[in-house]
């Protein structure tokens, strides 16, 4: 059980002017499963390998259990990383690879064996502690890799994408086991993935990270439900949140002859804002079909079973604009037919500086 | 799927044309090899008269070659100084070479490119041209007709390209796996004990392979540089040929034997290379 602390911490590569993460302040508690979640090129990893000690921070402290690790080796901080290419030794068998690091402590061979055991049944590796790793299954290979790290019993667990390379069902189905683990292990985990559906299933707090820079870290549900701006909203929830640029007029923001339905807080916080370009925001899953509403034309169809995403084309401020629809599975629409867009929910609205407004 | 199994017209006269090329040139680059074989176990008059491939096969040419005239160089002798110089110069290449190519791929130093170019660098100057200072340099440090001698030139020969051949292997090493090394907690003997070496292994085995053969093949600066004392097998080999003709047999006997380590050597670094290989590092 440890708090991790990043304060003020910052990467800046060698070669390059820009900080792959920068001015970093994020707190993990204890027993937290943390996800770093961004697109390629955000810091997330830089930021992990960074706590793990693979990379340097230029500025800034990194505190693990209070104690300031910034300058201590990977060796020294007590953690154990599952990789994305899970980096088993390929000369060892799985109980080498899992008993690796307690060899390295010195761990007696009787106490080091059981521990292994123990690790190979919560993982179900028990038939296949002999074998190298060559002879295992992907999946197998990836429980050997969380094998290797719970045997430590370290302070903190860092993954760096650890079900990427797993086809789509066995990555559901891992996804489970693992955030099912972590709460039971209870140890402190950071996890960095760019899925934001594997984020927000597992993560107990989601921090989004974009060009090196932290923009939210929230609860799923918060991150979901209050993005804080307007990256967060579409880069959270899929279908991803349709955003619609828009002016205001007369103090009204409108979409056509339509005036977009602000809640009383969001009104009040409009009116003190000075420009005059917003972004307005709404999941899919808050459009609905209605018999007047905004008129489109229907260009894509997805229908999925459980539910349909309707792309409709509609026009707004003398262009066109694409409006998802998320409805059940018994869309009656086809393609190219004619539909009106109605609102049905919460609307979310972000300023010319992309931050919400409410 | 059976189509792609079984080549059809074309593509499987290809595919013959090509097994029946390799068989070819194999054979034309194996058959020296194969006449000088037969031709060790045969009398002076058959080896010298028209070439024929049934003969009555006798020891009699190894028995000569082996036999130490008196007064000069032995079969025995020189197989002892071969084997001591060239296991011990290929010792201490690998021995320089690992840490070296470590510090240019895994852990690279700072202008690392340049040291690799100035060991390349070293093997640029034709080896005729440094005959005369080696010798000087030598003779100054009494180190004429001796064991060491060879040994250090056989090392400074042979080490940059060691270098050049780990570092292309060690540059196979996953990063992620020294990494993940360093998390579970090994340190730097650690690392490259139980997990850098077992995987390179099939890379270190095959370089020691090229610095044995390459040592043990030299020629030129054993025989400028040893007039008694340290002559390797090659000068042995040479030295069976004397003025006075039918000496074919003989040559052929002596040729063998000086083949047979490096022939044994790359049997077993093989056997090595492929256990290596069939390890499957990563993927």
């Amino acid at each position: 059980m440890a708090v991790v602390e990043y304060k003020d911490v910052s990467r800046i590569y060698p070669g390059s002017e820009i900080p792959a993460v920068n001015t970093l302040n994020l707190t993990v508690a204890s027993g937290e499963l943390l996800v770093l979640v961004g697109p390629s090129g955000s810091g997330k990893s830089t930021a992990l390998r960074m706590l793990a000690g693979l990379e340097p921070a230029n500025e800034g402290s990194i505190h693990i259990d209070g104690a300031d690790v910034t300058d201590f080796e990977p060796q020294q901080r007590d953690i154990a990383m599952v990789f994305q290419n899970y980096a088993l030794y390929p000369q060892m068998t799985v109980a080498g690879n899992m008993g690796f690091a307690l060899k390295q402590r010195k761990v007696p061979k009787a106490e080091r064996e059981a521990k292994v055991l123990e690790a190979a049944r919560i993982l179900d590796l028990e038939p296949y502690l002999d074998r190298k790793p060559k002879n295992l299954s992907g999946g197998q290979r990836q429980r050997v890799a969380m094998g290797r790290a719970i045997v430590r019993e370290p302070k903190v667990f860092l993954m760096d994408e650890p079900l990427s390379n797993l086809d789509a069902k066995l990555r559901v189905q891992t996804r489970a086991e693992l955030a099912d683990l972590q709460a039971r292990l209870g140890v402190t985990t950071v996890y960095v993935t760019h899925d934001q559906v594997e984020a927000m299933t597992m993560g107990h707090r989601v921090a989004v990270l974009k060009d090196g820079f932290l923009q939210q870290v929230d609860a799923p549900k918060e991150l979901y439900h209050r993005p804080a701006n307007r990256f967060v909203a579409g880069f959270i929830g899929s279908p991803a949140m349709n955003l619609i640029p828009t002016d205001r007029i007369d103090g009204k923001v409108t979409f056509g002859s339509f005036q977009v339905p602000l809640d009383a807080q969001t009104e009040k916080a409009l009116a003190s804002q000075p420009g005059v370009a917003f972004t307005v925001g709404i999941r899919p899953e808050h459009l609905q079909l209605v018999t007047s509403g905004i008129p489109g034309e229907v260009k894509l169809l997805e229908e999925l079973g459980s539910e349909s995403y309707i792309h409709v084309q509609v026009q707004h401020e003398d262009r066109d604009q694409i409006l998802v629809v998320r409805t059940d599975g018994d869309a009656t629409v086809s393609r190219g037919s004619t539909v009106n867009v109605g609102f049905n929910g919460p609307v979310h609205l972000f300023g010319e500086d992309g931050l919400r407004i409410e | 799927m059976a189509d792609f199994a079984k080549p059809k017209g074309k593509g499987r006269f290809t595919s013959l044309a090509f097994t029946s090329l390799t068989w070819l040139l194999a054979g034309i680059f194996f058959f020296p090899i194969f006449w000088m074989f037969i031709s060790g176990f045969k009398s002076e008059l058959d080896a010298n008269g028209a070439p024929k491939l049934f003969f009555e096969p006798t020891l009699e040419q190894y028995r000569i070659v082996t036999e130490t005239p008196p007064g000069q160089l032995g079969f025995w002798e020189a197989t002892t100084n071969s084997f001591i110089i060239v296991i011990v110069s290929t010792l201490i290449v690998m021995m320089l070479a690992v840490p070296t190519a470590y510090a240019l791929t895994i852990r690279p130093v700072g202008k690392w490119m340049e040291y690799l170019f100035f060991f390349i660098s070293t093997k640029f100057l034709p080896i005729v041209a440094s005959i005369l200072p080696i010798y000087i340099l030598a003779k100054h440090f009494d180190l004429l007709s001796s064991r060491r001698l060879l040994i250090i030139l056989y090392m400074s020969m042979n080490l940059p390209l060691a270098i050049w051949m780990l570092r292309s292997f060690f540059q196979e090493v996953p990063r992620e796996l020294i990494e993940a090394a360093e998390i579970d907690g090994a340190n730097l003997r650690s690392q490259m004990v139980s997990v850098i070496l077992p995987i390179v292994a099939p890379g270190l085995a095959a370089t020691a392979l090229l610095c044995f053969i390459f040592a043990w093949n030299e020629y030129f600066l054993a025989v400028q540089l040893n007039t008694t004392g340290g002559e390797t097998v090659p000068i042995w080999a040479s030295s069976v040929v004397d003025e006075r003709g039918q000496f074919l047999a003989k040559l052929s006997a002596a040729s063998t034997l000086a083949t047979l380590p490096v022939i044994v050597a790359g049997w077993v670094a093989q056997k090595r290379m492929i256990r290596g290989l069939a390890m499957g590092a990563i993927k």
